[in-house]
C-alpha cells in the first residue's frame, strides 16, 4: 500500500486543540483515556478510604476537620457517616473503579496506544470514531460525578443497580437524581464502549502488517480482540436494561416493579406486572463477560512483559489463543452464577455451575502457560516484571476463590459476603492493577522517551502487594466467618462477626497505607516525564514486537517505513542469531533460518 | 483532516478478508444493536409469559397506520439500495434523487409516528398504563431515535458529505453502502416490531 | 465490489424490485392473517415465520448478505448464538423455579415429618 509520509511539520502545523484535545491520533488518544482513568482510579479508591474509616470506626467521629466540613452535614452529620452516604459511597466506588478506571486504563488507554502499533498500523482504523469515544465517556464520567451534588446524592443502590430498590431510590421523575444520572451516565459509557470495540476489531481484522498473520499476533493483541468482542456483544443488553430502568423511574413503567409492591408503607401506584429478576438477567449477562474484560487485556500486558524478561518465547502460544478464544465464548453463558441465591431451580442451577467450572479451565491454561513460560528463563526483575510475576500468584489466589462461589452450594454460605469481595478484588487489584501498572512500566519509555525511576517503582511494588494483601486477605477471612457485604458497620452488630471484627481495623489501615504507597507511583510518573533519564535507545527493553520498531515516541503515522513481519512475537533466544532477540520487523539474512525459528 | 497518514482499505478490499473497513465496521456495530433489540424482545417474552393476561395490540393500536408505517420503511429500504447502485453506475443525479426519497419517508414515518403517540396520549394510554404499552413505547420509541439517527447520516451523505463524490468516489460509494446497511437494519427491525406489537393475539 | 459491471448492477436492480413485492405482499399477508382467530400458538408462529421470511429478504438482497464474506457470517453467526442463548437461559431460569421443577430434574416429593415446638414436657416428633 501506500508508504507513511512524514510529514511532521503537516501535523504540527495543527493548532494545540486539534493536536492535543481533539486529536484523532490513537496515541494522543490513548493517553487522554489513560490519564483520565488514572484520576477516576484514585477517585474511586478515595471514595473507599472514607468507606474503611466508617467500618474500622463505626460511628466515630472523621478526624479530618475540613474534609467534614466539605462534605456536609448531610453526608457527614456531626462528622460520622450516614447511612445512606455510605451506600453512595459504595455503590460509586464499584461504578468508577469498573467503568471509568480500569476498563477505559485496560481498553481505552493501552488498548488504544499499543494495539495499532502492534499490528503495524499507521492509526486506528476509524480515527475519529476513536476520538468521539473518549470524548463521549469523558462525558458519561462528568455525569457520574455531577450525580454526587443533586438532592438525595448519587446512586445507592449498589453498583448493580437492583430494583425495585433502585426503582424507587428516591421516588422522583425527574432526571436529576443520582440513580437516573447513573443510568444516564452508563449509557454515555456503554455507547463509548461500543464504539471503541468496532475500532479495535476492525483494526485488528484489516489493518495488519504484511506479513503479521494470525498467530504471528502478539498474544496482548488476542486479548483485545476477544475484549472487543465481549464488549461490543455483552454490554447492549445493559444499555437496553439501562433504558428500561430509566423508563421505570421517569415514566413510571414496571419493567422490573412486581405488582403489589409497597414502599416506606404505601403501595405503589403502578401498573405492575414487571420482573425485578429481568433486569439481574440483563445486568449479569453484561456483567460477567465484563470481568472476563477486566483480566483479558491484563493477561495481555502479563504475557508481553513475561516473555520480554525471561528471553525466550511464551510457552504454549497456541494454547493461549485458543484458550482465550474458548474463554470468550464461554463468558456469554456463565452469568446466572452471580444469582444462584434467587430461586432459580436446581437445573438451571446445574446448567450454570457447570458451564462455570468449564470457564475455570481456560483460564487455568492461561495461567499455567504464562508460569510455564518463566521455565529456563533468564529472569530480568525490573519493575514491570517484578508486578507482571506478582500477578501470576495474586491472580492465581484471585481465580482459585472464585470456585467455591462458581459451585451452588457453596455459594449458599459465601454469596453477599465479604468473601465474595475478597475473591474479585484479588483478580482486579493485584490481579489486573498490577499487570496494568507493569504495562505503564513497560511502554512508558516507548512513550515518553524517559525511564521512570528502578528505585521508586521497587517500593511502589512491593508497598502495594504486602498492602494489597492486608486489605483483601481478612476479607476472604470475614466472608467465611459469615460476614455480609454492603454492611454499614462493618458487622458490628453481628454476633458471628464479632471474632473477625478487629479485622476491619486490619483492612483500614492497609488501604490507607496503600494509598500513601500510590503517592510515590504519582510522583514517579510525573517526575520522570520531565525529568526523567532519557532513554538511549528506541528498544530500551530490546523487545520484538513492532511497538519498538518506532522513532520514540512514535510520531504521527508511527512507522518511518510501512513494516513487514517476517517472524512471530517472541523470537528470543534464537539459536544462530548474533542478538537474543529478533524483532518481527526484520527479515532473515539466510532464507532457511526463518523456518527453523518457526519449527519451535 | 489533519492526516498525512493514510488509513488503507478505506476504498479498496483487503484481500485476504474481501472487506473494507466501514463494511466490517457497520456489520460489527449492527451486531450489537441486534443483541441491544433482542434484549428487548425478550424482555417482551419473558413479561408476557409471566403475565396472566396480555393485550391484543390490535384492539386499542392502528394497525392501518402502521401498516402504512411499514410500508413506507421498506420502499425506503428499496430506495436507499438504487441510490446505491446509481452510485456503482456513476450517476450522482439518480443518487441525489434516492437518497432523498430515502429521507422523505423516514420523515414520512416519523410523522405518521408522532400522529399515532399523540392520539394514545389523547386516549390517556401511556407507558405507566400497563407493561405492554411500556413495552410499546420503549421499542418502538427505540426504534424511532435509530430512524432519526439513520436521517442524520442519509441527509448528511445527500447534503454536505456528498461533497466528497467528486474526490474519492470509491469511498463515497462505501459510505453511502454502509449508511444503506444500518437503514435496512432499522427496517428489519421494524419488520418484527410490527406484528410482534401491533399483530399478535392477546392472552 | 469495485468493480461490478453495469450489466450486473442492473441485474440487481431488477432483484430489488422482486423483492420490494414481495415485502409488500409478505406485509398484507401477515396483516390479513392476524384477523384470522388462529389462536394464540399458531397466531405467534404464523407472525413470526412471516417476518423471518420478509427480514431473511431484507437481508439476503438489500443488505447483500447472500454474497457476502466469512468474517461477516462468522460475527452474524456469533451474535445469533448469544442472542438464542439469553432468551433461552431467561426463559429457562423463569420456567426453573425453586419448587416449580419438571421433566428429569423432577425431584420426587419426599414426606418430611412435621417437627412440633419443643413443649416444657419433652419434644414429641411423628
Amino acid at each position: 500500500m501506500t508508504e507513511a509520509h512524514h510529514h511532521e511539520e503537516h501535523h504540527g502545523e495543527l493548532p494545540f486543540w486539534r493536536k492535543y484535545i481533539f486529536s484523532t491520533d490513537h496515541k494522543v488518544i490513548g493517553i487522554q483515556y489513560g490519564l483520565t482513568s488514572l484520576v477516576f482510579l484514585f477517585f474511586g479508591f478515595s471514595l473507599m478510604m472514607l468507606m474503611r474509616w466508617q467500618l474500622a470506626y463505626p460511628g466515630k467521629p472523621l478526624p479530618i476537620g475540613f474534609l467534614v466540613k466539605w462534605l456536609g452535614d448531610s453526608r457527614m452529620p456531626g462528622g460520622i457517616m450516614a447511612p445512606e452516604f455510605y451506600n453512595q459511597l459504595g455503590a460509586m466506588h464499584g461504578t468508577i473503579m469498573v467503568f471509568l478506571g480500569v476498563v477505559p486504563l485496560a481498553v481505552g488507554a493501552f488498548g488504544n496506544y499499543i494495539v495499532p502499533l502492534q499490528v503495524g498500523a499507521q492509526d486506528m482504523a476509524f480515527p475519529k470514531l476513536n476520538m468521539s469515544s473518549y470524548w463521549v465517556y469523558f462525558i458519561g464520567g462528568v455525569v457520574m460525578l455531577c450525580s454526587f451534588f443533586v438532592s438525595g446524592g448519587s446512586a445507592q443502590s449498589g453498583w448493580t443497580s437492583y430494583p425495585p430498590l433502585s426503582d424507587v431510590t428516591p421516588q422522583s421523575h425527574s432526571l436529576f437524581t443520582g440513580q437516573s444520572m447513573w443510568l444516564t451516565g452508563m449509557v454515555f459509557l456503554i455507547t463509548s464502549s461500543l464504539l471503541g470495540s468496532v475500532n479495535t476489531i476492525t483494526t485488528i481484522i484489516q489493518l495488519r502488517a504484511k506479513g503479521l498473520t494470525w498467530m504471528r499476533l502478539p498474544f496482548f493483541v488476542w486479548a483485545q480482540l476477544v475484549t472487543g468482542f465481549l464488549l461490543l456483544l455483552a454490554f447492549p443488553p445493559l444499555e437496553a436494561a439501562g433504558v428500561m430502568q430509566l423508563m421505570d423511574r421517569m415514566a413510571g413503567t414496571s419493567f422490573f416493579l412486581p405488582s403489589g409492591l409497597v414502599v416506606g408503607g404505601k403501595a405503589l401506584n403502578v401498573s405492575g406486572g414487571g420482573s425485578a429478576l429481568l433486569w439481574q438477567h440483563l445486568f449479569w449477562f453484561l456483567a460477567h463477560p465484563e470481568v472476563y474484560v477486566l483480566i483479558l487485556p491484563a493477561m495481555g500486558i502479563v504475557a508481553e512483559v513475561i516473555a520480554n524478561n525471561t528471553r525466550k518465547p511464551l510457552w504454549g502460544y497456541k494454547s493461549l489463543v485458543y484458550s482465550v478464544i474458548f474463554l470468550g465464548f464461554m463468558s456469554f453463558i456463565v452469568w446466572a452464577h452471580h444469582m444462584f441465591l434467587t430461586g432459580m431451580g436446581t437445573a438451571i442451577n446445574a446448567f450454570f455451575q457447570t458451564t462455570t467450572m468449564i470457564i475455570s479451565i481456560p483460564s487455568i491454561i492461561i495461567l499455567t502457560a504464562l508460569i510455564l513460560s518463566l521455565w529456563g528463563g533468564s529472569i530480568r526483575f525490573n519493575v514491570p516484571m517484578l508486578f507482571a510475576l506478582a500477578f501470576l500468584p495474586m491472580f492465581g489466589i484471585g481465580g482459585l476463590t472464585g470456585l467455591p462461589l462458581g459451585l451452588a452450594s457453596a455459594d449458599i454460605h459465601l454469596h453477599d459476603t465479604y468473601y465474595v469481595i475478597g475473591h474479585f478484588h484479588y483478580v482486579v487489584a493485584p490481579g489486573t492493577l498490577f499487570a496494568l501498572f507493569a504495562g505503564i512500566y513497560y511502554w512508558f519509555p516507548k512513550a515518553s522517551g524517559k525511564q521512570m525511576n528502578e528505585t521508586l517503582g521497587k517500593w511502589h511494588f512491593w508497598g502495594s502487594l504486602i498492602f494489597m494483601n492486608g486489605i483483601f486477605l481478612p476479607m476472604l477471612i470475614q466472608g467465611l466467618a459469615g460476614v455480609s457485604r454492603r454492611l454499614y458497620d462493618g458487622g458490628v452488630s453481628y454476633l458471628h462477626a464479632e471474632h473477625v471484627l478487629y479485622l476491619n481495623k486490619v483492612m483500614s489501615h492497609s488501604a490507607w497505607a496503600l494509598a500513601v504507597v500510590q503517592l510515590i507511583f504519582i510522583v514517579n510518573f510525573f517526575w520522570s516525564l520531565f525529568a526523567g533519564r532519557k532513554v538511549t535507545s528506541d528498544n530500551p527493553w530490546e523487545a520484538t514486537t513492532l511497538e519498538w520498531a518506532t522513532p520514540t515516541p512514535p510520531p504521527h503515522g508511527n512507522f518511518l517505513k510501512i513494516p513487514e513481519v517476517y517472524c512471530g512475537p517472541y523470537e528470543y533466544s534464537a539459536p544462530g542469531e548474533d542478538k537474543d532477540f529478533h524483532p518481527q520487523n526484520e527479515p532473515y539474512k539466510k532464507p532457511g533460518d526463518q523456518n527453523n525459528q518457526e519449527k519451535r | 483532516m489533519s492526516t498525512a497518514i493514510e488509513i488503507p482499505y478505506n476504498s479498496t478490499e483487503r484481500p485476504d478478508t474481501g472487506l473494507y473497513n466501514a463494511k466490517l465496521g457497520v456489520w460489527l456495530f449492527l451486531a450489537s444493536e441486534v443483541m441491544l433489540f433482542g434484549a428487548l424482545f425478550s424482555t417482551y417474552v419473558l413479561l408476557r409469559t409471566g403475565a396472566d393476561t396480555w393485550e391484543h395490540g390490535a384492539e386499542f393500536l392502528n394497525v392501518p397506520l402502521a401498516t402504512i408505517n411499514t410500508m413506507v420503511l421498506i420502499f425506503s429500504s428499496v430506495t436507499m439500495v438504487m441510490s446505491w447502485a446509481s452510485l456503482k453506475m456513476k450517476n450522482f443525479g439518480k443518487y441525489k434523487l434516492y437518497m432523498g426519497l430515502t429521507f422523505l419517508c423516514g420523515v414520512a414515518f416519523l410523522v405518521i409516528k408522532s400522529f399515532e403517540y399523540a392520539a394514545k396520549f389523547e386516549h390517556h394510554l401511556l407507558p405507566s398504563t400497563s407493561t405492554f404499552m411500556a413495552l410499546y413505547f420503549t421499542m418502538t420509541g427505540l426504534h424511532g431515535l435509530h430512524v432519526i439517527g439513520g436521517m442524520i447520516v442519509n441527509g448528511y451523505l445527500w447534503g454536505p458529505g456528498s461533497k466528497m463524490w467528486q474526490t474519492d468516489p470509491e469511498r463515497f460509494t462505501n459510505r453511502v453502502e454502509v449508511a444503506g446497511l444500518y437503514w435496512h437494519f432499522v427496517d428489519l427491525v421494524w419488520i418484527f416490531l410490527f406484528p410482534t406489537l401491533y399483530l399478535l393475539p392477546g392472552k | 465490489m469495485s468493480d461490478t459491471h453495469h450489466e450486473d448492477v442492473h441485474r440487481h436492480v431488477k432483484t430489488y424490485i422482486r423483492v420490494f413485492v414481495a415485502l409488500a405482499v409478505g406485509t398484507i399477508i401477515t396483516v390479513l392473517a392476524s384477523n384470522f382467530h388462529l389462536g394464540i400458538i399458531l397466531g405467534i408462529i404464523v407472525a413470526l415465520i412471516i417476518a423471518t421470511v420478509k427480514g431473511s429478504l431484507v437481508a439476503a438482497f438489500f443488505m447483500h448478505l447472500s454474497a457476502e464474506r466469512k468474517p461477516i457470517y462468522w460475527v452474524l453467526v456469533l451474535t445469533a448464538t448469544f442472542v438464542v442463548a439469553m432468551v433461552g437461559l431467561i426463559m429457562f431460569a423463569r420456567r426453573d423455579q425453586q419448587g416449580r421443577q419438571q421433566g428429569i430434574f423432577a425431584v420426587p416429593a419426599k414426606h418430611v415429618p412435621v417437627h412440633h415446638a419443643e413443649t416444657p414436657e419433652g419434644a414429641h416428633k411423628e
